[in-house]
């Protein structure tokens, strides 16, 4: 079955970001997504710009709210998401715990539900 | 059919229903990860014996007839479920592994996955234990959910949420691996030992809520143990539990007085129970591997020598207490060997113990406070005594507990 590792960044993490990729936090990540390649598992995925730059939309009774930044105010922010295929939980919760962002912030896993997909794409 | 002819299936259907409901829960459950639907369909299967049994008899096999009737159902059910689309290969081979000429008693246990599942450190800790309550054991939810005082409703709310848990994030039906195991089983042992209910020990805090699920506890804990023969802490587990279990006829008055364990008549303890006890810790102790629940049940060991010496060996119980404090310093633990130390070394030693756990983090914790009272009491600090009796009779749940140490503070 297929896992999201939900990866949510602190400051610290989304700060390195700066540092043109010579910091040691996208080092792990590089060595990380080289593994999950190695390893077969790898499906998808991608690092979302920083949370400043989202914008977070509502519509409530015809009038369109538009509220500069994220949709959750928390100290950490969803900072991108990657897709695994994986037999178990366990499977994935052993990745997860790998990921760089397990020891600065959290990641989160999901199982995909292609079920909804399947309902939604028909 | 007889009257007694039909007394008889219902009997039979009873004890199959207790002895095996588990069994055929986990071994449905186990191709499809689906415990709410494995569930369904063994209620059905029931009802369908109370219909048939009766009138046709008994069957040879009444285990076998069960599983047959509770798989068809399980497939129907799921068949309506979109699980359908995942689980359809497995369905297959739950259809072909059975031709019901070849049904035999034979089925594979995966009781022992179950609990693992249901100990899951995916699934929210405190439904460990009512999660096993329901799966393996077949309790419903009404009758869980007082020891956890939630009403019926919002247990039975929990325990779907847990489950559908189960079916959907990719919790697997397998023992851990080697090195996970350790800390995969406390999780099992600690989810039956919370079934047992804590306070058990000497301390004051008897839980009268957990007293209805002791039974149940032993079960589980002989289950677990019938699948995991070798373990020493499984057999530690149990150990403890027969223990203490043996106590409970002593451990209240004739009138429902609380009665301390220092203070109970060992005449009254059940000599079955702790033979038992003693042999399962015997074979514990022969795998040489020491753990939390073989240290408890050796605490529990010590104190009933008493009913042959008449004594009891603190000094034993102080050590075995000082290796549990290196393995978990749980506060409990560690109120338990002020107690102890207090016996050997005098109170002001067994306060120093008292004195050194932060008393923030205990400001809740009823059995500290009944120790540390006791303990000032015996100093002579009056005063002082009162005021940790209040604080321990404020905090107690048990009425008798609360009468018992409302008369110590005198």
């Amino acid at each position: 079955m297929q896992f999201a590792l939900l990866i949510y960044e602190s400051p610290v993490a989304f700060a390195a970001r700066k540092n043109d990729g010579v910091d040691p936090y996208t080092g792990a990540w590089r060595a990380y997504y080289k593994a999950l390649v190695d390893a077969g598992i790898y499906v998808g995925g991608d690092p979302l710009e920083v949370p400043e730059t989202g914008t977070t939309v509502r519509l409530t009774d015809g009038k369109r709210w538009v509220q500069d930044g994220p949709y959750a105010d928390t100290k950490e922010q969803l900072g991108g998401f990657t897709i695994l295929e994986l037999p178990t939980l366990d499977a994935a919760l052993d990745w997860a715990a790998r990921c760089p962002a397990a020891s600065l912030g959290a990641v989160e896993v999901r199982p995909l539900a292609p079920h909804m997909k399947r309902r939604v794409t028909g | 059919m007889s009257e007694s002819g039909q007394e008889n299936a219902h009997r039979t259907i009873e004890r199959v229903a207790r002895e095996s409901y588990g069994r055929l829960v986990a071994y449905l459950a186990s191709h499809t990860r689906d415990v709410a639907a494995a569930e369904d369909a063994l209620s059905e299967a029931l009802v369908a014996a109370l219909r048939a049994w009766p009138r046709q008899g008994v069957p040879q096999n009444p285990e076998a007839w069960l599983l047959t009737a509770a798989r068809h159902s399980h497939i129907d059910l799921l068949r309506h479920q979109r699980v359908v689309f995942e689980a359809e290969p497995t369905l297959l081979l739950l259809r072909e592994n059975s031709p019901e000429t070849r049904l035999a008693t034979e089925f594979p246990d995966e009781r022992l996955k179950l609990l693992f599942v249901c100990a899951h450190p995916a699934i929210d800790p405190a439904m460990h234990t009512p999660l096993m309550l329901q799966t393996v054991l077949g309790l419903d939810a009404a009758r869980i959910a007082p020891a956890f005082l939630l009403s019926p409703k919002t247990m039975g709310q929990r325990l779907v949420r847990a489950k559908t848990k189960i079916r959907d994030s990719g919790i697997p039906f397998e023992i851990p691996q080697e090195g996970e195991l350790p800390e995969r089983l406390e999780a099992v042992l600690e989810a039956i030992y919370a079934a047992f209910g804590i306070g058990w020990d000497d301390m004051a805090g008897t839980d009268q809520r957990g007293r209805d699920l002791a039974e149940e506890a032993i079960w589980l804990s002989r289950v677990l143990l019938h699948l995991m023969p070798s373990v020493a802490e499984v057999q530690g587990l149990l150990a403890l539990m027969l223990h203490c279990e043996a106590r409970r006829p002593a451990r209240r008055g004739p009138d429902g007085r609380y009665v301390p364990l220092s203070e109970q008549d060992p005449k009254q303890w059940s000599r079955p129970l702790m033979e038992e006890a003693e042999r399962h810790l015997a074979e514990a102790f022969k795998h040489g591997r020491s753990g939390r629940f073989q240290l408890e049940a050796a605490i529990q060991s010590v104190h009933a020598e008493r009913a042959h010496s008449r004594q009891t060996n603190w000094a034993a119980i102080v050590l075995f207490y000082e290796q549990l404090i290196r393995m978990a310093p749980a506060f409990g633990t560690r109120a338990g060997y002020a107690a102890a130390v207090a016996e050997l070394n005098g109170p002001p030693a067994g306060l120093a113990v008292l004195d050194a756990i932060d008393p923030e983090a205990v400001a809740r914790y009823q059995p500290y406070w009944a120790v540390r009272a006791h303990l000032l009491q015996r100093l002579g600090k009056t005063g002082e005594a009162s005021a940790a009796y209040d604080r321990a009779i404020g905090l107690a749940e048990d009425p008798a507990v609360r009468e018992f140490l409302l008369q110590k503070r005198g």
